[in-house]
C-alpha cells in the first residue's frame, strides 16, 4: 500500500541490491516467494482456501445462498466479491468500511472469476427471475507482506474450486460441486531500478510504487489487466510483463492447481 | 447477448466508423467561473466537465504530506447520465476509477512543488456512453493545465476494445456491452502509460496491438487538448473591455 513509510536508506540499499542482480530475501527477479495452499479449511463455508505466499497470509471463503437475481439478468446466477483488509494484517490498515485498495483489490479478484468466464452463472438459476443462487467470495487478508492481490486470486479460484452448492440445506435437492470452467490467476510484476520483478513483497511493492497485475485464462487469453500506483510504465515493460505473467502464471496453475 | 450481433457493415462499424477510428471530440478549457481550472469535454456521447480546485490546504489536516502536496480525484456520475437512473453518490465502481485516474495524472503533477497542500479534481458525468474514465482525464488533464498546476506534460486517454475478433479504437455502448473486450489506456506524450486497465479476452498478440490502437487515439487526443488550451488563452490576449478603459 502507497502509505508505507520507508528510509531513503532502505530504499537505497534496494536499489544498489538491483545493480548487482539482487533483491534482499535472494530471489531471482521472477521468482515468487514460497506458495502454500490449503482448501476446506473452514468448514462453514461452502469453500474455502488459506495461501500462503511468502510470510503474506490470506484467507478466502465463499459462501453460496439463494436469493434475487438482477432485474437485468433475470436467469443468472449473481458473484459478490468483497475484501476485508482488517488492521490485524498490517499497521497500514484501519477499521471500518473497504477504502479504495479494497475495493480495488475486490474487483481485480472478481474481474478475473467474471471475464475468464470461470463460473457459469447460466447454472446457478433456480426459477428464472426469482431465485438464483448468489456466490459471495470474501477475502480475509490476515498478514500483508506483500503482493496480497496474488494470494487473493490464488484463494479465490482455489476457493471456488472446492465449493459445494449447499442445496440441501435450503430444500432444494442435493449438494453439488459448483462447476468451475477456467482458472484464471493473477500475476504482479513491479518496475524498480529498471528491472521487472515478479511477486513484491512489501519493500519493494513500497519501492516501486507502480505495479502491473495481469490475469490469464488457462488456455492463455489475457483476461483482466491493472496498473496500481502513482507512477508510470514504459509500452516496452508492459509488454514484457505480459509475457512474464502468462508464463508465471502457467506455472503457478499447474503447481498449484492441478491442471 | 445470445443474438448474433454483428459490430461490422463492410468493414465499417455501426456508428459509421472504421476500426482504428475516434468518436468526435470536443475540448473546452476554462468553462466555469468559480474552479481554479476547468474544461468540458464530448468524446462521441460522452458529456463530461472537470474542475481543479488548489494547490489548497488540506482538510483534514493529517492526511497532509510534508514534502508534497497530495492529489484527490472524485469521479462522479450524475443519475440521470445512464439509462436507468443510478443511485446517487459513490459507488464501488467510482472508487476505483477514481483511483486509477488519479494515478493516471499523479506521474506528471509536480506535487513537490506544494508540500502540505493538495489540488482536488472533480469530474462530473452529465452523461455516459461508454469511456466515461477516459474522457474524465482527459478533461482533468486539461483542467489542471488550465489552472496553472506544474506539470510535466499533460495526459490523454483513450480506450481500444475488441468485437467480432477484431481490435477497435474508442468503442461506443454497444461495442463495449457487447464486445469481447475493453482496454482503457492512459498516457504522457512521449510514450509512458499512466493508466492501463483491462477485461475481456485478449489473445497475447492482440493485446499489443489493442494497446498500439489505443496509443494511436492518445496521440490524436492529444493535439485537441492542446488546441483547446491554445484556443483559451489566444482568446485572453486581446485586452478585456474592462481592462481598455483605464
Amino acid at each position: 500500500m502507497s502509505n508505507n513509510v520507508m528510509s531513503e536508506i532502505k530504499k537505497d540499499y534496494l536499489y544498489h541490491l538491483v545493480m548487482t542482480d539482487e533483491r534482499a530475501d535472494g530471489r531471482s527477479f521472477d521468482q515468487y516467494r514460497e506458495i502454500s495452499l490449503e482448501t476446506g479449511v473452514i468448514k462453514k463455508a461452502d469453500g474455502s482456501a488459506r495461501v500462503r505466499l511468502g510470510n503474506t497470509q490470506v484467507l478466502v471463503g465463499v459462501k453460496i445462498q439463494p436469493g434475487e437475481p438482477y432485474s437485468d439478468s433475470p436467469d443468472r446466477g449473481v458473484i459478490i466479491t468483497n475484501a476485508e483488509l482488517v488492521p490485524l494484517a498490517s499497521p497500514n490498515f484501519e477499521p471500518g468500511p473497504p477504502n479504495e485498495y479494497g475495493i480495488e483489490l475486490a474487483r481485480l479478484v472478481d474481474r478475473g472469476v467474471r471475464e475468464s468466464k470461470s463460473i457459469d452463472l447460466d447454472a446457478l438459476c433456480i426459477v428464472p427471475g426469482q431465485k438464483v443462487w448468489i456466490l459471495f467470495i470474501d477475502i480475509h487478508i490476515l498478514d500483508d507482506c506483500g503482493n496480497i492481490m496474488d494470494a487473493s486470486s490464488l484463494g479465490a479460484i482455489a476457493a471456488l474450486m472446492t465449493a459445494k452448492v449447499p442445496a440441501e440445506q435450503y430444500g432444494l435437492g442435493e449438494d453439488w460441486p459448483l462447476p468451475v470452467r477456467d482458472i484464471p490467476v493473477a500475476t504482479t510484476v513491479v518496475e524498480f531500478g529498471g528491472v521487472l520483478m515478479s511477486d513484491p513483497d512489501t519493500d519493494e511493492e513500497t519501492a516501486a510504487d507502480t505495479k502491473l497485475t495481469v490475469i490469464t485464462t488457462t488456455d492463455g487469453f489475457v483476461c483482466g489487466m491493472q496498473k496500481r500506483g502513482p507512477g508510470p510504465l514504459s509500452m516496452d515493460n508492459i509488454y514484457r510483463i505480459v509475457d512474464i505473467s502468462c508464463e508465471k502464471a502457467k506455472e503457478i496453475r499447474e503447481k498449484f492447481l492441478d491442471v | 447477448m445470445d443474438e448474433k450481433l454483428s459490430f461490422f457493415k463492410d468493414g465499417i462499424r455501426l456508428d459509421g466508423r472504421r476500426p482504428g477510428e475516434l468518436r468526435p471530440v470536443k475540448i473546452e478549457a476554462g468553462v466555469l467561473k468559480r474552479a481554479d481550472g476547468s474544461c468540458y469535454i464530448e468524446m462521441g456521447g460522452n458529456k463530461v466537465i472537470a474542475a481543479v480546485y488548489g494547490p489548497r490546504e488540506v482538510h483534514p489536516r493529517h492526511l497532509q504530506k510534508v514534502s508534497r502536496a497530495i492529489v484527490r480525484y472524485r469521479y462522479n456520475m450524475a443519475s440521470f447520465s445512464v439509462e436507468e437512473r443510478k443511485r446517487p453518490g459513490p459507488d464501488r465502481r467510482s472508487h476505483e476509477v477514481s483511483k486509477v485516474s488519479r494515478e493516471a495524472l499523479e506521474p506528471v503533477i509536480l506535487t513537490h512543488y506544494f508540500p502540505r497542500s493538495v489540488i482536488d479534481i472533480f469530474v462530473e458525468i452529465l452523461q455516459a456512453d461508454a469511456g466515461t474514465r477516459t474522457a474524465g482525464i482527459n478533461a482533468a488533464s486539461v483542467a489542471l493545465a488550465d489552472a496553472g498546476v506544474p506539470m510535466k506534460c499533460l495526459v490523454s486517454s483513450c480506450a481500444a476494445g475488441k468485437v467480432d475478433g477484431q481490435i477497435i479504437l474508442d468503442p461506443m455502448k454497444d461495442e463495449d456491452n457487447f464486445g469481447e473486450g475493453d482496454m482503457p489506456l492512459a498516457m504522457t506524450p512521449d510514450g509512458e502509460v499512466t493508466l492501463l486497465q483491462a477485461d475481456g479476452r485478449f489473445t497475447v498478440e492482440e493485446t499489443r496491438e489493442a494497446l498500439e490502437t489505443a496509443r494511436k487515439g492518445c496521440e490524436q487526443i492529444y493535439e485537441i487538448q492542446k488546441k483547446a488550451l491554445i484556443d483559451r488563452y489566444s482568446r485572453l490576449e486581446e485586452p478585456e473591455e474592462e481592462g481598455s478603459n483605464v
